[in-house]
């Protein structure tokens, strides 16, 4: 197993996922107003902002869920006004906000959706890794996926996006609604998975001391814009920036 | 006695029809939220291909396969062709394109195959009564088709990677767009699957009603009771409710109201459901927010 910082340090020149002057409207209703941020290779990049900053939107224009302008690369690949699922096979697994459970179908079903796209042998032992992660879903693998609590539906759709073997995984608020202690059991793992798995990571948070402790980097939003940028070590480290943006 | 069990065994025969048909509407209805009012007439067109066919000497079995895939093919082009387009549109849009779709089918298929009643043939023995004499040998032979089918969609369904996509799709398109389902071509195979099991419902009640135009006109109403009674969000529901309104509307007709008022049997269940439980017997109940 390779430890947090030689994984860090293969980095290689190309990011995951780089995003230049990226504008995105719902209807007449513009979000956001040219945002330019990357997700280094093997990196986990945090988006942090208030309520209606256009986190969420971003994630969604990442996987052209919404109309955009602007570039957006996967590896150097141009990915932007794809449909969605083709995005999705390219190697970007979302992790929406609400999770996105498939409430009607069992975990095995849910899971079973996440390979979808995959017809490789390897499957059944990702499915076994995942089970590593979240022991909870093997108890409740026969069980109604809505009838999971919270966190269980967490760590299923963590784990559903995971199957698909992404290039970049993007997580929405993945502490949204859990108690503190399933959050940070959450968050460890996540951790691992970044290092475990070698899939960049794109975070949005509102709990930005709980983001800022994993993230690489980190990107300030404000009604659309990016108003601050840097390594997340150092926008800790920044009193005023915490105070006036961050609230903690 | 006797004729009371005859009329049981008669209505599950015709029952079987309706299940179909009723699955076929829950199909489409639980991925668009709507009710396919063509769904009938589009199964009609299909018993005209197939009859087309047996009467150019194709054998029956190879007539029937060869309805059930280009009726399918047929569904999958009309949602395609003028479904799709209606995505984002409003409610009404999509019931006027259904309305339409019935219109036309109904003439199209008076116009290439004639107005005339047709007698539709059945490869089943029809001599000999079965059963100690309580039903056809067609009655028995379409249910156990009607049977066969059910079970393979259920299978289809419950154990496949497609099936599991198109139940997905439709539960929820947008985690499984983000999973990598093409939701579109979805709703699309659910359109073609609908329009297949509709045309072997068609051929299966042909030889009982007589083949003309306005065929699954009054099949189509029992089929929306039966889908409202089990439940319309709900397939298995949609059948069991599709046997148990043949099963009824045959009782009520031979003892309560007479043959000639069966079909008010079908508006009185389903206006029965819609205030009693409008939800159904296993469809769950839709909360939505004002």
């Amino acid at each position: 197993m390779t430890t947090l910082t030689e994984a860090r340090s293969v980095r290689t020149g190309m990011p995951t996922l780089d995003v230049k002057d990226l504008h995105a409207a719902y209807g007449l209703i513009r979000v956001l107003h040219g945002i330019s941020f990357v997700v280094d290779a093997g990196g986990i990049t945090a988006l942090l902002g208030a309520n209606g900053a256009g986190k969420t939107t971003t994630l969604r224009a990442v996987c052209g869920m919404v109309r955009t302008e602007g570039q957006i690369q996967l590896n150097g690949t141009r990915i932007e006004g794809r449909p969605t699922e083709d995005i999705v096979r390219q190697g970007v697994a979302h992790v929406p906000d609400g999770r996105g459970t498939f409430m009607e179908l069992t975990v095995e079903e849910n899971m079973r959706l996440g390979s979808y796209t995959r017809y490789d042998k390897d499957v059944e032992g990702d499915r076994e890794r995942m089970f590593g992660y979240f022991p909870k879903l093997k108890e409740r693998y026969r069980q109604q996926a809505g009838t999971l609590s919270g966190g269980e539906q967490q760590m299923l759709a963590i784990a559903r996006a995971l199957l698909l073997r992404p290039k970049l995984l993007l997580l929405d608020e993945p502490s949204f609604g859990l108690a503190p202690l399933i959050v940070k059991g959450i968050f460890e793992i996540m951790q691992r998975i970044n290092v475990e798995e070698k899939v960049s990571i794109l975070l949005v948070e509102q709990n930005a001391s709980l983001a800022l402790k994993i993230a690489d980097r980190a990107y300030l939003l404000e009604t659309g814009r990016i108003v601050f940028s840097g390594p997340a070590a150092e926008i800790r480290q920044d009193e005023n920036i915490r105070r006036s943006y961050l609230g903690y | 006695m006797d004729g009371f069990i005859h009329q049981i065994f008669s209505g599950i025969a015709t029952g079987g029809i309706y299940a179909s048909v009723a699955l076929a509407l829950v199909m489409i209805y639980q991925s668009t939220h709507h009710v396919n009012f063509a769904q009938g007439e589009m199964a009609t067109f299909s018993t005209f291909i197939a009859y087309t066919l047996i009467q150019a000497g194709v054998p029956y079995w190879v007539a029937l396969a060869a309805t059930f895939v280009i009726s399918f093919a047929m569904g999958v082009a009309i949602e395609r062709i003028f479904l799709r387009p209606m995505a984002n549109a409003p409610e009404l849009s999509s019931v006027g394109v259904f309305i339409g779709l019935l219109l036309i089918y109904t003439s199209v298929s008076g116009w290439i195959f004639g107005y005339t009643i047709k007698t539709f043939p059945t490869p089943f023995d029809t001599g000999h009564p079965m059963l100690g004499g309580y039903v056809s040998g067609h009655e028995l032979g379409a249910t156990a088709v009607t049977l066969v089918m059910l079970v393979s969609i259920y299978a289809f369904f419950r154990f496949t990677r497609l099936g599991l996509a198109m139940r997905a799709a439709a539960y929820n398109p947008v985690s499984s767009r983000l999973v990598g389902v093409r939701v579109g071509w979805m709703l699309a195979l659910g359109w073609g699957l609908a329009a297949g099991i509709g045309s072997i419902a068609g051929c299966m009640v042909a030889p009982i009603v007589f083949l003309d135009p306005n065929m699954m006109a009054g099949i189509l109403l029992y089929a929306f009771a039966g889908a409202l009674l089990g439940g319309i969000t709900n397939p298995l529901g949609a059948v069991l409710g599709g046997f148990a309104v043949g099963v009824i509307e045959n009782i009520g007709g031979a003892y309560l109201v007479g043959t000639e008022l069966k079909l008010t049997m079908a508006l009185v269940i389903i206006i029965a459901v819609l205030t009693v439980k409008p939800s159904g017997l296993l469809g769950k109940t839709v909360q939505s927010r004002v």
